[in-house]
């Protein structure tokens, strides 16, 4: 059951990543694969967020909550497709650009996802407070 | 555009359960602070999708085998929060390791499918 929840819910995170790469690419016609670069760096965040503070609440059937982070924000973001596109780069002499790729991928990846971890943790201690009935920060 | 999108939800939708059945799989089976599941993954799923891209399949199998599974089979942002966790964990050692392998590897065995794609074509 499990299995088919992340399934279903694969499904949704990569339409988002195909369909927002579609939009992105009205605007962006530069070899810089930015499509990936904003869809990983926003899932980054977004799952970050939810390690720290939804995961924990426990409001959620435990099924939900792995369709949601594996699932939905697993699929949304790829690594595949950031590697093939940095060999395409690297093939097509984008030297400089190739290595922008990595060090923004690499570096931008774990900024986002600190940044969702330590809002969605502020959050959750707010809510574990509040629970207490203690004083909010 | 419908049907695009209907390719890359079938490819997805597997590609996602292989995902959460590998690393659910390598979790079970060697239990370590070191996510072998979601560095198996990226590097088996890079060398993949290189293979698929090489080979310059039609837009049906791109969208159902590249788009679809392995965008889904593969995870970055998972990658990331793990990094994030074991930064959090202070265990560095791990942190460096883990980024070292995932991107050395990724690009070269991306390149390497790429290469037996062509050979395929």
């Amino acid at each position: 059951m499990v299995y088919f929840v992340v399934g279903a819910a694969g499904i949704l995170g990569a339409l988002c990543r195909y369909y927002l790469g579609i939009f992105i690419g009205d605007y962006w016609t530069h070899t810089f694969p930015l499509a990936t670069l904003i869809t990983n760096l926003v899932g980054c965040f977004i799952l970050g967020g939810f390690t720290a503070h939804l995961f924990k609440l426990k409001i959620l059937h435990p099924f939900l909550l792995k369709g949601i982070g594996t699932g939905f924000v697993g699929s949304f973001t790829t690594f595949s497709t950031f590697s093939v596109e940095t060999v395409e780069m690297i093939k097509g002499s984008h030297i400089g650009l190739a290595l922008l790729y990595v060090i923004l991928s690499m570096w931008g990846g774990l900024l986002f996802a600190w940044a969702g971890y330590k809002i969605g943790d502020k959050a959750y201690l707010k809510n574990q407070l509040r629970a207490k009935g203690g004083k909010t920060i | 555009m419908i049907i695009n999108g209907l390719y890359v939800a079938i490819g997805a939708f597997f590609g996602a359960m292989a995902r959460f059945g590998l690393s659910s799989f390598s979790k079970k089976k060697y239990p370590s602070d070191f996510p072998l599941g979601t560095l198996l993954v990226n590097l088996i799923g890079s060398f993949l999708l290189g293979i698929i891209n090489g080979k310059e399949p039609d837009a049906m199998w791109a969208l159902l085998l590249g788009t679809g599974f392995m965008g889904s089979f593969t995870t970055f942002s998972t990658f990331k929060v793990e990094n994030i966790e074991l930064h959090f964990k202070r265990k560095w050692k791990i942190v460096t390791m883990f980024l070292a392998i995932s991107y050395t590897f990724g690009i070269l065995l991306a390149f390497a499918g790429m290469q037996i794609g062509y050979q395929m074509k």
